[in-house]
């Protein structure tokens, strides 16, 4: 097997997962592009852990797994919160911030 | 590279699993329905779990499953069927300047493709490495990464204690 295989499909997801934060409107679909995001890096840390022989890599798939839970649990609760306050999810409507 | 090289199994197996991956997200983030992107997300990960397995990483690989495919998506339907009031095509889940994300994406593979290509060329994997054990895992997490394990316990005792403060209703 090649090295590249797998860093260009951890590149394809990453590339897709981008344009699903930027197209998507939905709240909820916006965490699911991230997911695809972390999945990637996940993917080339595994690729270059198995390329140096060391177990490294591994650990830190573990750390970007444990904290993309964290994310997703605490991103849910913020979309929550955002629909139980103004009935929509919509990311283009908090835009309070603009002057 | 030659083709006899091309053709052993790992190859033809990361190759079958890999274009159902980049369908599937080519799906979750062109589809119009939530719930269905949330179950393509399902396919990605568990194809990601797979090539985890074929690059060696058997530990990890049942994390992903675990954690991801059996917590996080749990999460995800959920968060879906709490905000939204029926589970069915819905017309605008794009940005009205959705298309500016094609060059945008399209750009940064390039970008990434020739990088990689000059980077790594056609660098081998070792065919014959070992699986990587548990008992390996663990001495690494438990020994010089343990200081990083427990800020990562503080993280996660915050995001438990965050996402309960934000979603109670008082």
């Amino acid at each position: 097997m090649l090295l590249n295989q797998f860093l260009i499909l951890g590149a394809v997801l990453f590339c897709i997962g981008v344009y699903g934060v930027i197209a998507r409107k939905n709240a909820v679909m916006v965490l699911m592009s991230i997911e695809l995001i972390l999945n990637s890096v996940n993917i080339n840390l595994l690729a270059f852990s198995l390329r140096n022989g060391s177990v490294d890599g591994h650990t830190f798939a573990l750390y970007v797994i444990a904290v993309a839970a964290a994310e997703v649990g605490v991103g849910l609760a913020m979309v929550l919160l955002m629909y139980r306050n103004r009935r929509s999810i919509g990311l283009d409507e908090l835009s309070e911030m603009k002057g | 590279m030659i083709a006899a090289d091309l053709l052993v199994a790992q190859n033809i197996g990361f190759a079958i699993i890999a274009a159902i991956m980049v369908i599937g997200a080519l799906r979750v983030v062109t589809t119009s329905n939530v719930v269905h992107a949330a179950l393509w997300l399902v396919v990605v990960l568990d194809g990601a779990a797979a090539q985890y397995v074929l690059l060696a990483a058997e530990f990890v690989a049942i994390t992903q499953v675990l954690v991801y495919i059996g917590a996080v998506m749990v999460l995800f339907l959920f968060g879906t069927m709490l905000t939204r009031a029926r589970i069915g095509v819905e017309t605008d889940l794009n940005n009205k300047n959705w298309f500016m994300g094609v060059p945008v994406a399209v750009l940064l593979f390039a970008t990434l493709a020739i990088a990689l290509n000059d980077g790594f060329g056609d660098q081998r994997l070792p065919s014959d490495s070992p699986v990587v054990s548990t008992q390996q895992l663990s001495d690494q997490i438990f020994g010089p990464y343990l200081l990083p394990f427990w800020a990562l316990s503080f993280v996660l005792l915050a995001a438990v204690i965050g996402a309960i403060v934000l979603s109670r209703r008082d």
